[in-house]
C-alpha cells in the first residue's frame, strides 16, 4: 500500500487550512454538529474483575484535544482503562469527569475504534459508516454524511461495495469512518492497527494523525508499540500492574519522520521503563 | 435485554463459524479466509474462464440432465422390449399417457393444488411457530431455560410415530395432516435459528450497543441478519421433511391430493399412476428447494460462501 497519498485526506472536504486544530467537518443542517472535545479527569480510578485487581487508583488529566498512548505489557490493565473511558464497562471505584474546552462538564460523544473493524458484513461500506449516526437518522442524511466520512479515509469509491470485498486495512479505515462520521470529542483507539501488516500500518498512522489534527477530537490509543505511540502521541502513559509508572511528553513537532533520533530515544527510555530496566 | 448473557458463553464458537452454516449445507467448501486469497480468486477467475470457452459454460448447462435423460431412455427401451414387465414397473410413455390423461381432465391440477396447499399451510404454521420459538430462547435466558429441554426431548420422537394418536384426535381429516405437517417443520426450523442466533458474533453485538443499538433495532440489523444463513439451512431441511410427512399422511387418508391419488391407482393396479405421483412428487420437492435456494442467494448475497 502506497504510503503517499495519506497526506492530506481531509483536503476534500475542508474548506480552510488555517487553525487546523478546531477544524470541523462542514456542517450539514440535518446533523448534530460537532461534539465539543472532551477533556479527561480521572480521580482513583478502581476496576476489579473477581479478585482480579486491574487497576489501583489511576489518577489521569487529559486535556482537551490532547493525543494520549497508553502503553505497556499484556495484562497491565491498558485496554480495561480504554472501555472505562467509552463507558463499556463501569470503575469499581473512583471517578471519569469529562470537560469541556471552558473547563465546564460535559457528556463527551466517545467513540471506539477496536483492533477488529467490527463491519456489519450484510450491509454496504457506506451503510456501516452510517451506523455510527446512531437509529435516529434518516436514510439520505446517513448516506450523506457517511459518503462525507469515507472521502475523509479516502474510500469513497467503496461505498457500495460489502465490507468482504475490501482488504484489512481498507476494512479497518471503514471502521475509522464509522467512529469519525458522529464526529466525537473523545476517540479510543484500541490497537486499531495491530491486525494490520507493517507497510499499511504506517499509511494508517499518518492517516489517524491527518484526521485528529483536522478534527480536534481527544484521541486516547492503547497499543503495544512503543515506537507507534511515540510517533503518534503528544504524551505518552506507561501502565504497570494497575498503576501508571511513567508519563512522558512527546514535544516533537508534526509531521514526524520514522526514525527520528529524538523519537527513538524516548522509545529506548519507554521500552526500558517497561521491561524494568529503568 | 438479556441478549449478551444468553451470548456470551458461545464466543468461541461465533468467530469461528460467524455467518457460514454448513451442518446440512451442500456447500461445503470453505470461502477463502484471508483478503488475500479472495483477491487472487477474483482475478483469476476471468483468466479460467476465457481459457476454457464457451463449452463450459454449454457443457454446464446440458451435464446435469444426461444421466436422468439416458436412464429415462434406457427404461423405455427395456419396457419395449419386454425386459422390464408392465405389472412391475410401467413405460415411461406410460407414465406420460397418464400424466397427459389427467391433465386434460383437470383431476392433477386439483390434486397437486390441494397437495401444495397443505404443504404451504403446514410449514407456514410449523415454521412460524419453530421460528419465534428459536429466536425467543436464542435472544432471551429466561425462554431458554423454560422450553428447551422439553423441545430436545419432543425433538426425538419421530413426529411419525404420532399418526395412531393423532387419527384418535383429529379423525382423517386435513386437521391431521395440518398437524402433522407443521409438527415435522417445526423442529428443524427451530433448531437452526436457535443455532442461528446464538452463534452471531458477540464482537458485532457489542459494537451495535456502543452505537446506540438495543432492542428491536438490535435484532433487526445484527442479530437477525447474523442468524439468516442458518435459518435458511433450517428453512431447506425443513421442505424436504414437510413433502415427506405430506406423502405418508396422504397415503393413510385422503380423499384429495397426489398421495390420495396414488393411492387409489395401487387399489387398481395402475402402476403408471402410481409412478406418475412420485415424479410429481419428485418435481414438486426440487421446485421448492429451486425458489429456497433462489431465496437465499438474494437474502445472502453478502456472503461470500453464496456468491456466485
Amino acid at each position: 500500500m502506497p504510503i503517499g497519498p495519506y497526506q492530506s485526506p481531509l483536503a476534500l472536504i475542508s474548506d480552510s487550512e488555517t487553525d487546523h486544530h478546531h477544524q470541523a467537518l462542514p456542517e450539514t443542517p440535518a446533523v448534530a454538529q460537532a461534539a465539543a472535545p472532551a477533556g479527561l479527569r480521572l480521580r482513583g480510578i478502581d476496576k476489579r474483575f473477581g479478585d482480579n485487581h486491574v487497576l489501583k487508583g489511576i489518577d489521569l488529566d487529559v486535556p482537551v484535544g490532547q493525543f494520549v498512548a497508553i502503553v505497556g505489557k499484556s495484562g497491565c490493565g491498558k485496554s480495561t482503562l480504554l472501555r472505562l473511558l467509552v463507558g463499556l464497562d463501569e470503575p469499581t471505584g473512583g471517578e471519569i469527569s469529562f470537560y469541556g474546552e471552558g473547563g465546564d462538564t460535559i457528556e463527551p460523544n466517545a467513540r471506539i475504534v477496536f483492533q477488529e473493524p467490527r463491519l456489519l458484513p450484510w450491509i454496504s461500506v457506506a451503510d456501516n459508516v452510517a451506523v455510527g449516526l446512531g437509529d435516529g437518522v434518516s436514510r439520505q442524511t446517513g448516506r450523506q454524511e457517511a459518503q462525507r466520512a469515507l472521502a475523509a479515509v479516502q474510500l469513497s469509491e467503496k461505498a457500495g461495495d460489502w465490507p468482504s470485498k475490501l482488504s484489512g486495512g481498507q476494512r479497518q479505515r471503514v471502521a475509522l469512518a464509522r467512529a469519525l462520521v458522529s464526529r466525537p470529542g473523545l476517540l479510543a483507539l484500541d490497537e486499531p492497527l495491530g491486525a494490520l501488516d507493517a507497510l499499511t500500518r504506517l499509511g494508517m498512522q499518518e492517516l489517524v494523525t491527518d484526521v485528529w489534527r483536522e478534527l480536534g477530537f481527544t484521541a486516547v490509543l492503547v497499543t503495544h508499540d512503543v515506537g507507534e505511540a511515540v510517533h503518534l502521541a503528544d504524551r505518552v502513559i506507561v501502565l504497570d500492574e494497575g498503576r501508571i509508572s511513567l508519563d512522558l511528553e512527546i514535544s516533537q513537532s508534526r509531521p514526524r519522520r520514522h526514525g527520528d533520533p529524538v523519537l527513538a530515544e524516548l522509545e529506548g527510555k519507554l521500552l526500558d521503563t517497561i521491561l524494568g530496566k529503568a | 435485554m438479556t441478549t449478551i448473557d444468553t451470548l456470551t458463553d458461545n464466543r468461541q464458537v461465533s468467530r469461528k463459524d460467524a455467518g457460514r452454516p454448513r451442518p446440512l449445507s451442500d456447500r461445503s467448501i470453505d470461502p477463502p479466509k484471508d483478503a488475500a486469497a479472495r483477491g487472487a480468486r477474483t482475478n483469476s477467475a476471468p483468466r479460467t474462464a476465457s481459457k476454457a470457452g464457451n463449452g463450459t459454460a454449454g457443457r454446464s448447462a446440458w451435464l446435469p440432465y444426461l444421466l436422468p435423460v439416458t436412464l429415462v431412455a434406457l427404461w423405455q427401451l427395456g419396457s419395449s422390449t419386454g425386459l422390464i414387465s408392465d405389472r412391475i414397473m410401467p413405460a415411461p410413455l406410460a407414465v406420460f399417457a397418464a400424466f397427459w390423461e389427467r391433465l386434460l381432465s383437470g383431476e392433477l391440477a386439483t390434486n397437486v393444488a390441494v397437495s401444495g396447499a397443505r404443504a404451504l399451510a403446514g410449514l407456514l404454521i410449523g415454521g412460524s411457530i419453530g421460528f419465534l420459538l428459536g429466536i425467543a430462547n436464542g435472544v432471551s435466558k429466561f425462554f431458554e431455560q423454560l422450553t428447551d429441554t422439553t423441545l430436545q426431548m419432543l425433538r426425538t420422537i419421530p413426529h411419525l410415530a404420532m399418526i395412531p394418536l393423532v387419527i384418535l384426535w383429529f379423525g382423517i381429516g386435513e386437521e391431521a395432516k395440518l398437524f402433522l405437517t407443521s409438527l415435522g417443520v417445526l423442529f428443524p426450523i427451530y433448531l437452526n435459528t436457535y443455532h442461528g442466533v446464538r452463534n452471531v458474533d458477540r464482537d458485532l453485538i457489542e459494537m451495535g450497543r456502543i452505537y446506540g443499538m438495543s432492542g428491536w433495532s438490535l435484532f433487526r440489523k445484527v442479530i437477525f441478519p447474523g442468524a439468516l444463513p442458518s435459518i435458511f439451512v433450517g428453512l431447506r431441511y425443513a421442505l424436504g421433511i414437510m413433502w415427506l410427512t405430506l406423502i405418508v399422511s396422504e397415503s393413510i387418508a385422503a380423499n384429495s391430493g397426489i398421495g390420495y391419488m396414488a393411492n387409489t391407482a395401487r387399489e387398481f393396479m395402475m402402476t403408471d399412476v402410481v409412478v406418475l405421483s412420485l415424479v410429481i412428487y419428485a418435481f414438486l420437492g426440487k421446485l421448492a428447494d429451486v425458489i429456497a435456494r433462489a431465496l437465499e442467494r438474494r437474502a445472502l448475497a453478502w456472503n461470500v460462501a453464496y456468491q456466485g
